[in-house]
């Protein structure tokens, strides 16, 4: 059984997602990918090294990639007798799962925290806030569709060699794929990525006010962490998306996580309790948030964050 | 412009839902409520519609019980409502909704269809995806900025490093994130009216389609809980705490 997986390559790099799903994927058997992108030696490169022996790259130019690639991928996978089909959790992986999906008329099992093959496949996945965990069997004809939360494998290597590149000509998907990229902006972020930061200081609603967050980002530079959002202050335009922490945003996984002025919504939760060390400031003793920190100080943001503030740069 | 926007009622978000022993499915309450996600594209389809002196439908699929959810959307001033209500559909997956929602669109005609980028309850995220590839149409998806007019739509689509401008001819379909626009509140007026507009009833079988899952849930098991720790009121000397924290995990 081969397993396929979707990579993407974004200003020529390839995504690192693509590489955890890569090392999952070779536990199955053989491993081929489909890359979106101009394949880039270094691309390519790092897949054979993850256990990936051949890797077809569709280039679509100026066009939105998730039509064509699922048309090309649909009729690769269906010639392959694909086992699985895994995506990451990113915008485009979703894209091109839900158009493949209904080009086979599988199912797409979304969300997933881990996969198993055991003569039937099944997919584990968790709900309600992560404190619910569902063990999904598909009972569809292979492959099974299956996108798989941020970070739900670890990526490492294996010292494999140099795939085979096989370039996939673009297909013509009339006016499905008729949406036209006419520009492309990175959004410059100052400090640590946020899903890599070793320490994360989040803000919420308790905030009180968008300019607040500048607290925020003086403590976050005292201890070379990167600041995050709840979808609240996102929603409320404090801080921009890319800052966002939970089911819709971003998955974290720092040592220490500083919740300050944020409630503990589920969905919220869901992004960070992976986190090693909670930390959590709350006026509202009743805050779902204390009920996972290590540490809960029930007190005012405005007052314990400008203390902490001081003490530590009095450290120096 | 013919605007085609789907919403959801789910089960409170406040009251976490129960699944049933049986299938596993969610259990839905009498009481559902618009999926707060979906106001963001009830807002914008509204803002297109009146800039174009269009129409805004909404289509939602929803088992029996009241329609509080859909009523909101209402009156926050779409249209009508066009509902798919069948026991047959209870428990599907996001192809099949797709599929149903497709089906409806399909019978009434559209120029544009918008929706969220993924449900509050099920989240599986690809729903808007699947409905592109049934309609045969582009799929502007996770735009957080939207411009229609002149038979095109231009949006911002949201990317993991930033995001990038992406145009297309109608019809095509949108799905929205929240923040996209500020959404009304729903007028004394506009509620009163919601009362009175038009929502029709279909079945599965109207729309000819028989659901199929290709899936089952095997097994459901609570995940051990974190445990909390430590809960101090703060006296002005909370903050020290949080330093011997850091300094115990080695991050100062």
């Amino acid at each position: 059984m081969t397993t396929w997986i979707f990579a993407e390559e974004r200003d020529g790099t390839l995504n690192p997602g693509s590489l955890e799903l890569a090392t999952k994927a070779r536990s199955f058997g053989s491993v081929s990918a489909f890359l979106i992108g101009t394949g880039e030696q270094a691309s390519i490169t790092a897949l054979g090294e993850h256990g990936v022996t051949t890797v077809y790259c569709l280039d679509t130019g100026d066009a939105l990639p998730s039509a064509a690639a699922a048309a090309s991928l649909a009729e690769l996978v269906s010639a392959d007798d694909a086992g699985i089909v895994l995506f990451g959790p990113g915008n485009t992986d979703r894209d091109v799962a839900g158009r493949l999906a209904t080009r086979l008329g599988r199912p797409v099992v979304s969300n997933a925290l881990d996969v198993a093959v055991d003569g039937a496949i099944t997919v584990r996945s968790e709900i309600l806030g992560g404190t619910i965990s569902i063990t999904t069997e598909l009972t569809a004809p292979a492959p099974a569709i299956v996108v798989t939360r941020p970070k739900a494998f670890a990526a490492s290597g294996m010292g494999g060699g140099e795939p085979e590149l096989v370039p996939v000509a673009v297909p013509d998907t009339g006016r499905s794929g008729s949406a036209m990229i006419t520009e492309r902006h990175v959004e410059a972020t100052e400090g640590p990525a946020l899903e890599s930061a070793p320490v994360v200081v989040s803000g919420g609603r308790g905030l009180g006010s968008a300019d607040k967050f500048a607290m925020l980002d003086e403590l976050a530079g005292l201890l070379g962490a990167a600041v995050g959002g709840t979808r609240a202050v996102v929603d409320a335009g404090w801080v921009p998306y890319s800052y966002q922490v939970g089911q819709t945003g971003k998955t974290v996984k720092p040592s220490v996580y500083i919740a300050c002025g944020i409630s503990g919504a589920m969905q919220h939760v869901v992004g960070m309790k992976g986190s090693s060390t909670i930390i959590a400031i709350n006026k509202d003793p009743d805050a779902p948030i204390f009920s996972i920190a290590d540490l809960g100080v029930v007190g005012d943001v405005h007052t314990v964050v400008p203390q902490l503030i001081e003490a530590l740069k009095a450290r120096g | 412009m013919n605007i085609a926007v789907c919403v959801k009622q789910i089960p409170d978000p406040a009251t976490p839902y129960t699944l049933d022993d049986e299938n596993h499915w969610v259990i839905r309450p009498d009481d559902q409520v618009l999926d707060d996600t979906d106001r963001y594209g009830v807002e914008i389809g509204l803002q297109l519609a009146e800039a174009s002196q269009g129409t805004v439908t909404l289509f939602s699929m929803s088992p029996s019980g009241s329609l509080q959810g859909i009523r909101q959307a209402l009156a926050m001033g779409a249209d009508k409502a066009v509902i798919v209500d069948d026991p047959a559909l209870k428990g599907s997956d996001a192809l099949t909704t797709a599929g149903i929602l497709a089906a409806a669109m399909q019978r009434d005609g559209f120029d544009l269809v918008i929706s969220g980028t993924e449900s509050t309850d099920g989240y599986s995220g690809v729903m808007p995806q699947m409905m592109s590839e049934i309609l045969d149409v582009p799929c502007l998806s996770f735009a957080r900025r939207v411009e229609a007019g002149n038979g095109s739509v231009t949006i911002e689509r949201q990317t993991s490093t930033g995001y990038e401008v992406v145009t297309a001819p109608l019809p095509a379909l949108l799905s929205v994130t929240a923040g996209v626009v500020e959404p009304r509140y729903p007028t004394f007026k506009g509620i009163m009216q919601s009362k009175s507009k038009p929502i029709e009833t279909l079945t599965a079988s109207d729309l000819g389609i028989t659901p199929d899952a290709g899936q089952r849930i095997a097994a459901v098991e609570p995940v051990p809980a974190r445990e909390a720790g430590e809960i101090v009121e703060d006296e002005g000397e909370a903050f020290e705490k949080i330093i011997a924290m850091l300094e115990q995990v080695k991050v100062i």
